[in-house]
């Protein structure tokens, strides 16, 4: 029997069996940044450990960073401690940085990727559940907490148990201005956000072999709130024409050497998956989450659904209390629903692919009275191809505020909130209750629904080409 | 071998897809240190927006006060990979999570902290939430049988990774496990750097 591209990683990096059930995996590239890593450290020095292979971490500043101000302290006096914990900590161990300072700074989600540190076939781990983003390279790529951050550290392994497989099969074209957040979105709300949990989903169909780098690492980003462990796409040529020339990516012999063994990446023909799903992406429409969960998600052009309408009487309440949060109606129309602010960035949509459909919108208009609109481009690379394309000015001139890189109001760490009781169309990853900010409403969107929502100061149907 | 690993009342938290953005808020993950944070357990549902405890939310209420092991529904831990989560429900008092399921960076997570998570069938889910209703009742857990037992005589057993229990029972230094297989460790890498030149 074949193997699936999750087994052939998991077993390409077996240490040894550890205990019951449970192996070490060896782990090829660490993530670290600010939030999830100064216990870790800690508890490193009071061990007194030492960081087995720092040249397989990378730090970045993104989580608790003001978009605005360059400075340690410009998000406040606690995020300076944090942050310059990790400047300590970083110059201590012999780990590799991007600080506020460095011209590629950015999201870890974009920053690595861009940069090479994302290859196929690596084991890939960081203290941020969003690290499924770089399954779209066939890597294995997953969160881990802050234990797990200090446990890396030390050993450069985990113990893992392996993960049954689920295949998602996409096979179809995608309307126009229907992109890869919204096939994640409907793909979350046919499956739920307890759908993945304790699977590794590996995506593939004619959709997948279309989608750019930049489509394929939205997918996968929001694997994670479909439950999944890990996101995977087998590398490809797309994949391969993505890294060649990035900074970190093998060059010469050793770049043949590579593409020879990541074109080995793949599922058999004859491999078994625990479960497969298969949807067709030409029905997809452009999606719009009206709950607090990912998973409470309809195309633009359907009504609010109504409680009742769930036949589990736990969806029934869940869609009950998130309509109260979020001041909605069963049957009401999102299109025409007013905005107040609209952020365009996160780990999700913050690449320059995302900020091109976001400015595709604009068409020389203005955002609309009374709306606040952020763009927060993903990483200091894409800020700067972004300005040099002229996309930056075109959202200044419309009225955007156009930011330095971050995480931003994804999760409002910093200074980008929401406040109690507005509406926000978000490109970013989760709706949750208060993520924004205490009472903030949220709509995951795509960045063309986003930037749409920012001229007309409602929702709008993108499809319909009526913006 | 019979022992007894937790005993306590059940706190009744009846919700589905509990997250980690309500379990500790984004303001309370700047700190740098690994305690501090019940007080922000479950913050924006304990306290009212004028910082007032809100007296409908069930920790709150003098009848659920002292509880050690806390019941929910499906998906519990879900979204942010967050330790703090974990770290807050300890450090409020819960050693125990009861649920119908947990998110799986949530699992590892609170293991890593000692914490037993007990997964349940939403029937056997449904008949402990109807006991909350007598918040007054002591549980206690033979993790060894996997058996969660009422001083009423109700009991159910339950399901839970062999490496899991495991560790929960020997209260093992999981670094430490895995730095015994350094020699290991150090053959992969050998491999590695040779078979992979690149990485």
């Amino acid at each position: 029997m074949g193997l699936t591209l999750y087994q052939k990683i998991y077993q390409s990096h077996l240490v040894a069996p550890l205990n019951a059930g449970t192996d070490l995996l060896y782990i090829d590239r660490h993530f670290i940044h600010e939030v999830t890593s100064p216990q870790a450290f800690a508890g490193l020095r009071q061990a007194k450990r030492a960081v087995r292979k720092p040249e397989l971490t990378l730090a970045v500043m993104d989580h608790n960073v003001s978009t605005q101000r360059r400075t340690l302290d410009a998000a406040g006096e606690t995020s300076r401690i944090q942050l310059e914990a990790l400047a300590h900590n970083c110059d201590e161990q012999g780990i590799t940085l991007l600080d506020l300072t460095h011209p590629d700074q950015g999201i870890v989600h974009v920053v690595g990727p861009e940069l090479g540190y994302t290859l196929p076939g690596m084991t890939i781990v960081c203290g941020d559940s969003h690290t499924s983003t770089h399954g779209a390279f066939g890597a294995l790529a997953f969160g881990i907490g802050t234990s797990e951050v200090e446990h890396v550290l030390a050993t450069q392994t985990l113990p893992q148990q392996p993960a049954k497989t689920l295949k998602i099969q996409l096979d179809g074209p995608l309307a126009p201005w229907v992109s890869a957040k919204d096939i994640a979105l409907a793909v979350i709300g046919q499956l739920g956000t307890a759908g993945g949990t304790g699977y590794v989903a590996e995506f593939c169909g004619s959709a997948i072999e279309a989608m750019s780098m930049e489509g394929r690492m939205t997918l996968c980003n929001m694997s994670i709130e479909l439950g999944a462990k890990a996101g995977l796409i087998a590398p490809d040529d797309t994949t391969f024409a993505y890294l060649q020339d990035k900074p970190n990516a093998p060059k010469g012999e050793q770049w043949q050497q590579a593409v020879a063994y990541w074109r080995t990446l793949h599922s058999d023909q004859d491999a078994v998956f625990d479960r497969e799903i298969q949807i067709n992406t030409d029905s997809i429409k452009p999606q719009i989450s009206w709950g607090t969960t990912p998973e409470q998600v309809i195309a633009i052009d359907q009504p609010v659904p109504a409680p009742d309408s769930f036949a589990d009487s736990a969806k029934q309440e869940a869609a009950q209390r998130a309509q109260n949060y979020m001041g909605l109606q069963p049957g009401q129309q999102l299109g025409g629903t007013a905005v107040d602010v609209v952020f365009i960035g996160s780990c999700t949509n913050s690449r320059l692919e995302d900020l091109r459909a976001a400015a595709a919108m604009i068409k020389g208009r203005k955002v609309a009275a009374g709306v606040r609109a952020l763009v927060v481009p993903g990483s200091g690379r894409v800020k700067r191809q972004a300005e040099a394309e002229g996309l930056a000015q075109q959202f200044i001139a419309a009225g955007f505020e156009w930011r330095e890189p971050g995480c931003s109001m994804c999760l409002g760490m910093n200074d980008d909130r929401l406040l109690a009781g507005q509406r926000c169309a978000a490109t970013s990853n989760r709706n949750f209750e208060g993520r924004q900010g205490r009472g903030g409403r949220t709509h995951l969107v795509s960045p063309a629904m986003a930037a749409a929502a920012a001229i007309a100061g409602h929702f709008v149907d993108i499809s319909r080409g009526d913006c | 071998m019979s022992t007894i690993f937790a005993s306590g009342r059940i706190c009744p938290l009846d919700k589905n897809n509990v997250d980690t953005d309500q379990i500790i808020p984004k303001q309370f993950l700047t700190s740098i240190e690994r305690h501090g944070f019940a007080d922000a357990l479950f913050f924006d549902w304990r306290y009212l927006a004028d910082g007032r405890p809100n007296p409908d939310f069930v920790l709150n209420q003098p009848r659920h006060q002292g509880c050690s092991m806390l019941l929910s529904r499906r998906n519990f831990g879900c979204g942010s990979s967050r330790e703090h989560a974990p770290w807050a429900i300890k450090q409020y008092g819960f050693g125990v999570i009861i649920a119908e399921s947990f998110a799986d960076i949530f699992a590892s997570n609170s293991l890593n902290n000692g914490i037993l998570l007990i997964r349940l069938d939403a029937d056997a889910i449904e008949t402990l939430f109807q006991h909350s209703r007598k918040p007054e009742l002591v549980w206690s857990i033979d993790l060894e049988q996997q058996l969660l037992c009422c001083e009423d005589g109700v009991r159910f057993s339950f399901d839970i990774d062999a490496d899991a229990k495991q560790r929960l029972l020997l209260g093992l230094d999981f670094i430490g496990c895995s730095e015994q297989l350094t020699p290991q460790i150090d053959l992969y890498e050998q491999n590695r750097s040779q078979q992979l030149p690149w990485l």
